[in-house]
């Protein structure tokens, strides 16, 4: 198994001078997950923060090979970098032992919303790729407008709370279940909270042959407006309460990867962020308790899936 | 100096000089307060390193041996999650100096 200390001695393919907000969640994800593998990887990165805060012209915080690709198609990008990588080889152009990693790239609006058909066309014809989606559950680039991934009952910038709204009115969907309904060799959701989770899963996805998924929870201070230090505590609670379990799905086979010793109440995931302040007036009760009981519901059912 | 102009640009703007961000100097954003690393007391565990957005954990001969404040931006991150019982990184007051030519 892989020592902190290790990984920190690898060369640094995302280095420093990038432009993301203090106490982002993004880099924390990237730092563990290029150390997964030793093969040179490509990167087909979807417009958001990631991309935007890493290449503002003419710097790139890219130690490797990178590539900007449109908000709807990093799927379709790498998959077609893959289908090339495999041509080239049939043709001889790239020795048969030659080994790259191809690696799709885009927070919850390119990948839940806006790309979700490319994503689905590409794992579905097999392609030899993963893909990462890091959820921050907005569109953080653009100013916080609500996604399919923002939580119910969270204030974004095109679903505020106010007198007439208690925020968000839809739960989010459940991005990482339509994956797996896709029948692909490993899908997984992590946290850059628990490092050798998020590791093992990364490694796992790399070194599998065919389509991988993860989705990984990032913190976003920024949208989320939280104290900007407290981003990995806050992370701890969403899996303490259950708001974002870690599980994978290979080949079918679900397997949870993270108990808490005790189920913590969702109150203390909302409490520390000013996303979800206003659900703490009395008129808004009853959306706390709905969040509550889809947490639990979700849980449960998880709970029944990983039996088998 | 002369401007670059669009003629100078590569094909496609690919950019050939990977990882020269690290001109960029995050650290100029801190406001206020910034990380002390305090040698005694650290017990090497990395998580410091692990939790920095903005790659400022100096690791030398692989040792946690400091900060770069060239890129730390002062979230606090690296102080809150040093798991020592007395911090081997706390939050400090840093007095801002303002830029030349600012205050107009
Ligand atoms: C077709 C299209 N629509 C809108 C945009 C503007 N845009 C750029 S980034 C972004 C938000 C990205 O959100 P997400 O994928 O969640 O990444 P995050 O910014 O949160 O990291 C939007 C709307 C765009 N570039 N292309
Ligand atoms: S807005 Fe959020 S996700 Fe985007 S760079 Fe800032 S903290 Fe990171
Ligand atoms: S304060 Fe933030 S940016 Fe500075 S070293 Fe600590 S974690 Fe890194
Ligand atoms: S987190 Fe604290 S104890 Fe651990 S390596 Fe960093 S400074 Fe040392
Ligand atoms: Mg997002």
């Amino acid at each position: 198994m892989a020592k902190l200390k290790d990984l920190a001695s690898m060369e640094d393919r995302l280095v420093p001078g990038h432009g993301m907000c203090l106490g982002c969640g993004i880099p924390l994800i990237f730092k563990i997950i290029l150390r997964a593998t030793e093969d040179p990887i490509i990167i087909a990165n979807a417009t958001g923060c990631l991309e935007v805060c890493t290449t503002i012209f003419p710097r790139t915080s890219w130690n490797m090979t990178w590539m900007h690709s449109a908000f709807e198609n990093a799927a379709s990008t790498i998959a077609g970098v893959e289908a090339m990588y495999k041509a080239l080889k049939m043709k001889g152009r790239i020795p048969q032992d030659k080994k790259i990693k191809f690696l799709g790239v885009g927070g919850d609006g390119a990948t839940y919303d806006i790309g979700l058909q490319a994503l689905s066309g590409t794992v579905e014809r097999g392609h030899d790729i993963v893909y990462i989606c890091y959820d921050n559950n907005a569109y953080a680039n653009t100013g916080g407008q609500r996604s399919s991934a923002t939580p119910l009952g969270a204030s974004a910038s095109t679903s505020p709370a106010g007198t007439q709204s208690p925020g968000k009115l839809q739960r989010r969907k459940d991005l990482t279940k339509i994956l797996v309904a896709h029948n692909i060799p490993y899908v997984a959701q992590a946290s850059p909270g628990r490092w050798k989770d998020l590791y093992n899963k990364a490694k796992k996805a790399f070194e599998i042959e065919g389509p991988a998924f993860l989705n990984v929870l990032c913190v976003c201070p920024t949208e989320w407006k939280y104290d900007e230090s407290q981003g990995v505590r806050l992370l701890q609670t969403a899996l303490d309460t259950c708001v974002w379990p870690l599980y994978e799905v290979e080949n079918g086979k679900y397997k949870i990867n993270y108990k808490p010793k005790e189920k913590k109440p969702v109150l203390e995931w909302l409490k520390p962020q000013g996303r979800f302040r206003h659900l703490f007036k009395e008129e808004n009760t009853w959306v706390l308790e709905k969040f509550q009981k889809q947490v639990d519901e979700d849980w449960e059912e998880l709970n029944k899936l990983a039996l088998y | 100096m002369r401007k670059e102009t669009w003629k100078e640009l590569t094909i496609g703007t690919i950019n050939l000089d990977a990882g020269n961000s690290v001109k960029n100097l995050t650290g100029t954003w801190r406001s206020g307060k910034k990380p002390q690393f305090i040698e005694e007391h650290c017990i090497q565990c990395f998580f410091c390193w692990l939790y920095c957005p903005h790659f400022a954990i100096l690791v030398e001969d692989g040792e946690v041996k400091g900060i770069n404040y060239d890129y730390c931006t002062g979230c606090g991150m690296c102080s809150v999650e040093c798991p020592t019982k007395e911090k081997a990184i706390v939050m400090v007051e840093e007095e801002a100096e303002l830029a030349e030519g600012s205050g107009k």
